[in-house]
């Protein structure tokens, strides 16, 4: 059980500052996700938690004890890698008991660790192999267990499923999951660009973009409530819509106009936001068709993918290339090149600023 | 056994054996070092290293000998200095045929091994380091271990290469017969004689069979790396 806080973490390779300042506090237990899209330093960040990267600059504490210069061996932690870096000349029961050998622990301790890690990850029947002899997700398997048999402090990962196919993806995702549950005590730190894999797995999710933290919050924080446009399109599969719109003061409420759209009125809006120009979002599965409530959207439909329980359906608008995506129960009837009207609840629509910063409402 | 060669051809062949192993063990820890920097580390003057390590492949083996009779010999500024504090002789003795063989020989010792750390995938290493291992614990767990093929392939080419040393060895140490003359060097002395041509055909069938034994024996060390390492 360990805390972790970062104070104003940089990272320079050679004049390239590649993260810029990170502040954050992780507390002891917590499954945290560090997500963001490919190139925006999650791994760097957390090689430097890990040790393996020098910190070119600000605080690295763990328990309040500073760690900046402490190598990866004397911080206590473990770390599983994306191509699994399991020791090719080792057995599968050798890659499990290494970092138990380093600590010295007696030989019965160490096979009785290693079983126990064995038979929570069922990779049991292949202790004898080599690494080679496994299959992708048996590697990953044995190269989390490897981490959990060093009990750390922190457990480190960096894109572990990104080299898995989508059906064990999935369930070591669920393995995953158990296996926080199983360690609640061990902090636990989880780098991917995936979002699914940040709602599902985080208690709190860290979003970076370009060197820097854009929103730290719970998954449902995070989908409620971005704090600005980038988090409001990068979390929720598919992606918010955010269309540009005119916004009008009327008394304490406000009257928005999306473009190629109708005016919507927000109660109580007003308060917050001026007269001007605006991003409004909402996303697929907020909108419905119209039956009862005013429309906001119409257009053309161009596409429907139909997913079962519920269908994508995208509607290009009149003075617009981007298609609206809406997200409509599946028993609907929607043909492609119909008229649709859609409208949206006032509560679950999302206003940004000129700058892309989620206003309050 | 001994009996079809002559005891000064016996002891030119010895004397090659015995130097070529010298060479080889004592310039392996140094050519495993500079190998891991080459292929590991960034540092200022890494391309001069290196070039300074192949620089004997390229150079005329007797601009090499001649270079190291200046700094090696007894008045040279280093040969001076090891006579002077610790009695050691390296010009026209058997240990400056050592060293000479072992610096023609260092570049293709360190490329064998270069190469295989270079096959080695650091995250090996930084797994390692994040489970708990120190550095040189690193490297004696994970990175000797994957290399070590590498580390004797690249020892028999550079024993093999000690054994043909011919140019800087004759002109760093001369070849004197007992001492000095080494293989190669007792069969270019043979061919200068008449009547050297039936010894001269039993050394070669010897430098022949050592050759070739030691090429077999690195192809199928290298055979043993890519099993080793390949596909985890
Ligand atoms: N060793 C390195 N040397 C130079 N640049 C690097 C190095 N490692 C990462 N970078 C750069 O830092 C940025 C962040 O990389 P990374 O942390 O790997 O991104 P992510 O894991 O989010 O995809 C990238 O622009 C990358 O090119
Ligand atoms: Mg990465």
């Amino acid at each position: 059980m360990a805390e972790l806080k970062l104070t104003d973490i940089r990272k320079s390779f050679g004049s390239l500052e590649v993260l810029h300042g990170i502040d954050l506090e992780i507390r002891g237990g917590e499954f945290v996700v560090f997500v963001g899209p490919s190139g925006c330093g999650k791994s760097t960040l957390l090689r430097l938690i890990a040790g393996l990267e020098d910190i070119s600059g600000g605080t690295l504490e763990f328990d309040g004890q500073v760690v900046n210069h402490k190598s990866p061996a004397e911080r206590g932690i473990a770390m599983v890698f994306q191509s699994y870096a399991l020791y090719p000349h080792m057995t599968v029961y050798d890659n499990m008991a290494f970092g138990m050998k380093l600590g010295g622990g007696g030989k019965a301790e160490i096979e009785k660790r290693v079983r126990q890690a064995a038979e929570i990850l069922q990779i049991t029947p292949y202790l004898d192999r080599l690494p080679k002899q496994l299959s992708g997700g048996q590697r990953q398997r044995v190269a989390i267990g490897r981490a959990i048999v060093r009990d750390p402090r922190v457990f480190l990962f960096d894109e572990p499923l990104s080299n898995l196919d989508a059906a064990l993806r999935v369930q070591t995702r669920i393995e995953i999951a158990r296996l926080k549950e199983r360690m609640a005590d061990t902090t636990m730190i989880y780098v991917t660009h995936d979002q699914v894999e940040a709602m599902t797995l985080a208690d709190r999710i860290v979003v970076l973009r370009a060197g820097y933290v854009e929103q730290v919050g719970t998954p449902m924080e995070l989908y409620h409530t971005p704090a600005n446009l980038f988090v409001a399109q990068f979390i929720g599969s598919p992606s918010m819509n955010i269309v540009a719109a005119r916004a009008t003061r009327d008394g304490e409420a406000l009257v928005v106009e999306p473009e190629g759209g109708r005016r919507m009125y927000l109660p109580g809006a007003g308060k917050v936001v001026g007269d001007g120009p605006i991003q409004f979002g909402v996303r697929p599965e907020d909108l419905t068709i119209s039956g009862e409530g005013q429309p906001v959207f119409e257009g053309l439909v161009t596409l429907v993918e139909r997913l079962g329980e519920s269908q994508l359906v995208y509607v290009e608008r009149p003075g617009s290339d981007e298609p609206l995506v809406a997200k409509l129960p599946g028993h609907l009837e929607v043909e492609r090149g119909a008229r649709i009207e859609l409208s949206a609840n006032p509560d679950v629509v999302r206003l940004f600023d000129a700058d892309g910063k989620a206003v309050a409402l | 056994m001994t009996d079809w060669l002559t005891p000064e051809e016996w002891q030119a062949v010895a004397l090659s054996l015995r130097v070529s192993l010298v060479a080889t063990l004592f310039s392996l820890p140094l050519g495993i070092f500079v190998a891991y920097a080459l292929a590991r580390w960034r540092f200022p003057g890494h391309g001069l290293l290196n070039g300074l390590v192949h620089l004997p492949l390229v150079l005329p083996p007797v601009v090499t000998g001649y270079l190291l009779l200046l700094t090696f010999g007894r008045t040279g500024w280093i040969g001076g200095f090891l006579d002077g504090w610790f009695g050691l002789v390296f010009a026209f003795r058997w240990t400056g045929a050592a060293l000479a063989a072992a610096i023609m020989a260092f570049p293709l010792m360190v490329r064998a091994i270069r190469l295989t750390i270079e096959a080695v995938d650091p995250k090996l290493e930084a797994a390692a380091s994040t489970l708990g291992a120190s550095r040189p614990w690193v490297f004696a767990t994970i990175t000797l271990p994957l290399i070590l093929p590498g580390i004797l392939a690249g020892s028999v080419l550079a024993f093999a290469k000690a054994m043909g040393e011919f140019g800087a060895t004759i002109t760093f140490v001369s070849s004197i017969p007992g001492q000095t003359q080494t293989m190669p060097s007792a069969i270019y002395a043979l061919l200068q004689v008449p009547g050297g041509e039936a010894a001269v055909g039993r050394l070669v069938v010897i430098a022949v069979v050592i050759a070739m034994g030691a090429l077999l024996l690195s192809e199928w060390i290298g055979r043993m790396v890519a099993r080793r390492v390949g596909g985890a």
